[in-house]
């Protein structure tokens, strides 16, 4: 294995982007939409395509407002499905983000007769390359990338020490933050867009994998380590640096063990924050799986809140 | 462009080259909207997502495994059992996280469903270098290739998609059971932690022979859309699931079709598009509980309201009217004309709803033309307004007397009921209570009225 400073650019780019997925996930996971990260994703293709389309090149910003308005129609579509269908809210975002991809497919497929422009690149995005684009600043050459999604962290950082109460209140008790004059459906649309530039903005540089699992995973991870939600954060934050520190290493390493050229460090950041998962899960001090039967013998399921979810 | 013959042809299955295509994606939409439905009924409808992310590393590994053993590992059947065991894994770990853990469902399919499909993408690029890998299209599985479908691929698909209908009509009762109330069914004895896995056995099929065909992100929408549609048409659960199967078949079929007959046009996303317009037809049209009947209905839930306000208030005006003119007592209720203002005093409606309610009751011949600022019921009018008094204090005094509601509540429950209920239902109660209370005449208020 041979570390450059290729390689630090790339974990501090991919740490970035995932403290910056991590803290607006860990809103998403509590107020049950961890989908949402997912839907918007797929849902920004057609923004892209019709940016593209629209402005004939892959400049960043066109690109980076056609996808942030994509995925928020995501959002207020499901919501009106939700509404004025009466329709759960898994199924309403299923059907608008595969509507929405579709859409995208064939734009890019009317498109790509001209031009090139590859569902794959959208959505894998190209981790490992971010350093060669980089920005002179200081006599520091940094990637652009980096400075996106850094740019994106401080602006996630900002939004949720301004309204931390705000999101706080309506995260646990949607009710009591109308009734006390906070709109939930206010802060649902914020919180929406927040999720979608950061998607946007994470996606063209990093790709979309990375985006999807730090929405969720570490958020996951935190959750099963605490029941407040300051430490929540701070907890969320640490596992998405360690999974992209320990993925890039791993997508450096891993492939020699089956004898394989190269990985991609998105997946294995992913399969890395996955793994973190995993022992918080085992070997979490108070819920954890080996505590608990330390405790109080073999783990017995937990009643589930929902009323239809019990299989055994 | 394609002409009406050509059009027909493919739609009738005539088309050598594109009878299996077609045919195969109307199989499978039937077998998806049918499992679908179970799984929009336990508000599972996202599983499908997560189950096809998670089929990826199998995809990659099965690939990887068959080089390794020196075959082609181009052969499908190998590729889907690699998807279908690491699916089978995803859904583990799903119901592990589930049950250990307080994580919700949500948290644990989006938990499957990323870190899968990462390390689907990694395991991806590793087998690239493999030989052979790029020929054998692995990419192909997450925006699918119907076009290329095979008679060998087309006889899978129709015997999963087959088999999963038919194993999910023969466990009809006990999946209606378990989506309904899973604890009743298991304190009945139904073992309902064999047919839970046996719903998401059969929603893995239809998932891995829906990869082939349209991709593994549009595979979500044929378990999804369907059942969402079919759900505005009915409230009853046989009928959903046949209409669900319909619409799936239906979109798989057009879909198919339409892409047939325009090269340039992917199969998977067209066939989406049709499962989403029939969505959006159902959402909007549906008569049950599509969102414009609704509308409809409680528009003219609200005329009817009204309707009856105003002419009873009219009434009213009337009745106070004739109390004040006789010295000796209450005389008999005369239609004479009263002024705007006094209505208006008693509802409280602004300018345009009375413009508007005015207008209804024109229209109705409810009444006559009189001076400016003054109103005048026509006979009918007159008529029908002594009828929805007296309808209304039949009511009161039937909710006083019989129903023990404190005077206080009577006059908005009055209105209430004399709303939701049918007018046989009333007839029948003025009936009973007719013996009691003089003929015809409008009875009085058998409360105090508020001062108009």
């Amino acid at each position: 294995m041979n570390w450059t400073a290729f390689d630090t650019w790339i974990v501090v780019t991919g740490a970035l982007c995932a403290v910056a997925c991590a803290l607006p996930g860990c809103f998403l996971v509590l107020r049950k939409m961890s989908m949402m990260g997912d839907a918007i994703s797929h849902a920004v293709l057609p923004g892209l395509a019709i940016a593209f389309l629209v402005t004939g090149t892959r400049a960043s910003v066109p690109m980076f407002v056609g996808a942030a308005v994509a995925g928020l129609l995501t959002a207020l579509f499901t919501q009106w499905i939700m509404r004025f269908g009466n329709v759960d809210r898994g199924a309403a975002m299923g059907i608008v983000f595969t509507t929405l991809f579709a859409i995208g497919l064939l734009l890019i497929r009317r498109a790509a007769d001209h031009v090139d422009l590859d569902p794959d690149c959208v959505l894998y995005g190209a981790i490992e390359l971010t350093p060669l684009d980089t920005l002179g600043i200081g006599g520091l050459d940094i990637p652009r990338a980096a400075l996106v999604n850094g740019a994106v962290l401080l602006v996630n950082l900002a939004f949720i020490a301004a309204l931390y109460k705000e999101l706080k209140l309506s995260a646990f008790d949607p009710d009591l933050a109308g009734t006390l004059g906070f709109s939930p459906q206010f802060l649902h649309y914020l919180l929406m867009t927040l999720v979608a530039v950061t998607t946007v903005a994470a996606f063209e540089s990093v790709g979309s994998i990375i985006v999807i699992a730090m929405l969720i995973v570490p958020p996951a991870t935190a959750l099963l380590l605490t029941r407040r939600l300051l430490p929540m954060l701070g907890i969320a934050a640490t596992a998405a640096v360690l999974a992209a520190a320990t993925g890039h290493l791993a997508a450096l390493v891993v492939p020699g063990w089956f004898g394989f050229q190269s990985t991609t460090s998105s997946g294995m950041m992913a399969f890395a924050s996955g793994l973190l998962f995993l022992l918080a899960w085992l070997f979490g001090p108070e819920q954890g799986v080996v505590a608990r039967w330390l405790r109080r013998g073999p783990v017995e399921p937990e009643p589930l809140s929902q009323t239809q979810t019990k299989t055994t | 462009m394609p002409d009406f013959s050509d059009i027909l042809e493919v739609l009738l299955l005539r088309n050598y080259n594109t009878r299996l295509v077609v045919l195969g994606t109307t199989l499978l939409g039937i077998a998806a909207g049918l499992i679908g439905s179970f799984l929009l009924l336990r508000k599972r409808s996202l599983m499908g997502d997560a189950l096809s992310h998670a089929t990826l590393p199998g995809i990659a590994i099965a690939f990887a495994i068959m080089v390794s053993l020196g075959g082609s590992g181009k052969s499908l059947p190998g590729l889907l059992l690699g998807a279908t065991l690491s699916g089978v894994a995803g859904i583990a770990t799903m119901l592990l996280i589930r049950n250990t853990t307080r994580l919700r469902d949500d948290v644990a399919m989006g938990f499957v469903l990323s870190v899968f499909f990462g390390v689907g993408v990694a395991s991806l690029r590793m087998v690239q270098s493999l030989p052979g890998a790029s020929a054998a299209g692995l990419e192909s599985f997450i925006y699918g290739k119907t076009a290329s479908m095979v008679q060998s691929d087309f006889l899978l698909i129709a015997l999963v998609a087959g088999a999963a209908s038919l194993v999910s009509l023969l466990f009809l009762k006990e999946f209606l059971l378990l989506c309904f109330d899973d604890g009743y069914a298991a304190s009945q004895g139904w073992p309902t932690l064999f047919l839970d896995v046996l719903l998401l056995g059969l929603v893995t099929a239809v998932t891995v022979i829906g990869l082939q065909a349209v991709g593994l992100i549009l595979v979500i929408a044929f378990l999804i859309t369907p059942p969402t549609a079919a759900r505005f048409w009915t409230q009853r659960l046989l009928p959903m699931l046949l209409i669900s199967a319909l619409i799936g078949g239906v979109s798989g079929w057009l879909g198919a079709s339409l892409s047939a007959l325009t090269p340039q046009l992917p199969a998977g996303a067209v066939i989406v598009l049709v499962a989403a317009a029939l969505f959006l037809v159902s959402m909007l049209f549906a008569p049950e509980r599509g969102v414009l009947p609704r509308l409809l209905n409680q528009a003219r839930l609200r005329r009817k309201v009204d309707r009856q306000h105003f002419l009873r208030a009219a009434y009213e005006i009337l009745e106070a009217q004739a109390g004040k003119s006789e010295t000796s007592g209450d005389g008999p209720v005369r239609n004479v004309s009263f002024p705007t203002e006094v209505l208006l005093e008693k509802r409280a409606w602004s300018s345009r709803q009375l413009r508007r309610i005015l207008r209804i009751a024109r229209h109705e011949d409810h009444l006559e033309s009189a001076p400016t600022g003054r109103l005048r019921l026509s006979e009918p009018g007159f008529g029908e307004a002594a009828r929805v008094t007296r309808n209304h204090r039949l009511w009161e005094t039937y909710l006083i007397q019989y129903a023990d509601i404190a005077p206080s509540h009577v006059d908005r429950d009055a209105d209430m009921v004399e709303h939701i209920l049918g007018a046989e239902l009333v007839r029948e109660l003025e009936a009973k209570l007719s013996g009691e209370l003089p003929g015809h005449a409008v009875p009085p208020s058998p409360h105090p009225l508020p001062s108009a």
